[in-house]
């Protein structure tokens, strides 16, 4: 049998493409064109080849944000990840807190990232802030604006605060799909609260984890609003992340040879994890 | 239409009219050979032939970038390896 072929369902993808161009593809290019020249404006470019790549990949101020980013996902996953699936272990599976439960959740999410940066600078001020103030009545000498231990702690924190729900909703809606049937094979079975989340909720978990995880990395690797508006990214460079470096860079510095190569190396590292993650959800699915 | 603001320079117009020529490429390709030649190659992943270019690809900017960060330039050892990379991906990936 001939299999017959309508490829005018392709017209219908036009918009988007042209969507993607004018967002994405022409940006993206004007990117690597910038990473191999330098400019003092006016639209004067001069040719400087690799010049700019060769000095990024060098620099230890690149390596030092690169390893703050990484310390800062990495640190985040182990928080966010257990404690989402937690949170959402401990939530009703049915009845009317259901529905407060998901709300409370969901508040932090609905919050603009400014405004959460703002919102946790006014609590961490060591004066007059409800966390700063509470700590150093407590003898704990904090102050996030001069010490960096403690300018880490409270972006951390921050960030659990804000995005920890999204773990808990998509683990909310991962042990919402499991059948009932599996828990009453586990009770007559005799099965631990452990053996059931261990060889149950876990396994039947794993494509919304994967999930999860890939969405925190992203956003946590490309986080910007927030530590800057908490930190600036100090006390001295404690806090710049590689977002942060990059607009340092190419606005604070107007370097923007040195910016478009950063941003290249970025977008591949940010491209590589999405790959891996991709890959992984989909041999989860396959299996 | 003014296009001075995305400063090309005929290196990075050679390059994304590489690309270009490569995607045209794999459209004739499949044009011939529908189905993507999909199989379950030695990383244990289950690639179609545009899995295996995205995977050259990637991979070759990334040998180009550790060429450069440990060897320095010029680039030409960091390109044949990369085109071997590819050849390899698209033979037993």
């Amino acid at each position: 049998m001939t299999r017959t072929w309508n490829n005018r369902a392709w017209f219908m993808v036009f918009p988007v493409l042209a969507l993607v161009a004018f967002n994405a593809i022409i940006p993206l290019m004007t990117v690597v064109n910038y990473s191999v020249q330098e400019t003092f404006g006016n639209n004067l470019f001069f040719f400087e080849g690799v010049k700019w790549y060769e000095e990024v990949l060098a620099s230890s101020r690149f390596h030092a944000a690169l390893w703050r980013q990484f310390l800062f996902t990495g640190t985040i996953l182990l928080i966010e990840i257990p404690l989402g699936v937690a949170i959402a272990l401990a939530m009703p599976r049915s009845g009317p807190w259901v529905s407060v439960c998901l709300v409370l959740m969901a508040l932090p999410l609905l919050i603009p990232w400014n405004v959460v940066g703002a919102m946790w600078n006014i609590m961490a001020l060591p004066d007059i802030g409800l966390l700063g103030h509470t700590l150093r009545q407590l003898g704990i000498d904090y102050n996030f604006t001069r010490q960096p231990g403690d300018a880490w702690f409270t972006i951390v924190l921050m960030d659990v605060w804000h995005w920890t729900s999204l773990v808990v909703l998509l683990a909310y809606a991962g042990l919402r799909s499991i059948p009932d049937a599996y828990y009453q094979a586990a009770r007559i079975d005799g099965a631990s609260h452990w053996s059931v989340f261990r060889y149950i909720q876990l396994p039947k978990m794993r494509r919304v984890l994967t999930i999860a995880v890939l969405l925190r990395f992203m956003d946590s690797f490309m986080i910007y609003t927030e530590p800057f508006v908490l930190t600036g990214g100090g006390p001295g460079n404690a806090t710049t992340f590689l977002s942060i470096d990059l607009v340092k860079a190419a606005l604070g510095e107007f370097n923007l040879g040195i910016a478009a190569a950063m941003s290249i190396i970025y977008f591949l590292m940010t491209l590589l994890v999405c790959w891996i993650f991709y890959t992984l959800m989909m041999r989860g699915q396959d299996q | 239409m003014d296009i001075a603001w995305m400063a090309w320079t005929w290196q990075t117009a050679a390059f994304f009219a590489f690309i270009a020529v490569l995607l045209a490429g794999m459209t004739l390709w499949e044009l011939v050979s529908p189905g993507g030649a999909p199989r379950h190659g030695v990383l244990g992943l289950d690639t179609t032939r545009g899995d295996r270019l995205f995977i050259s690809l990637l991979g070759s900017a990334f040998i180009h970038l550790g060429w450069l960060a440990l060897i320095d330039t010029p680039l030409w050892g960091a390109s044949i390896v990369s085109v071997l990379f590819a050849l390899a991906v698209f033979r037993w990936v």
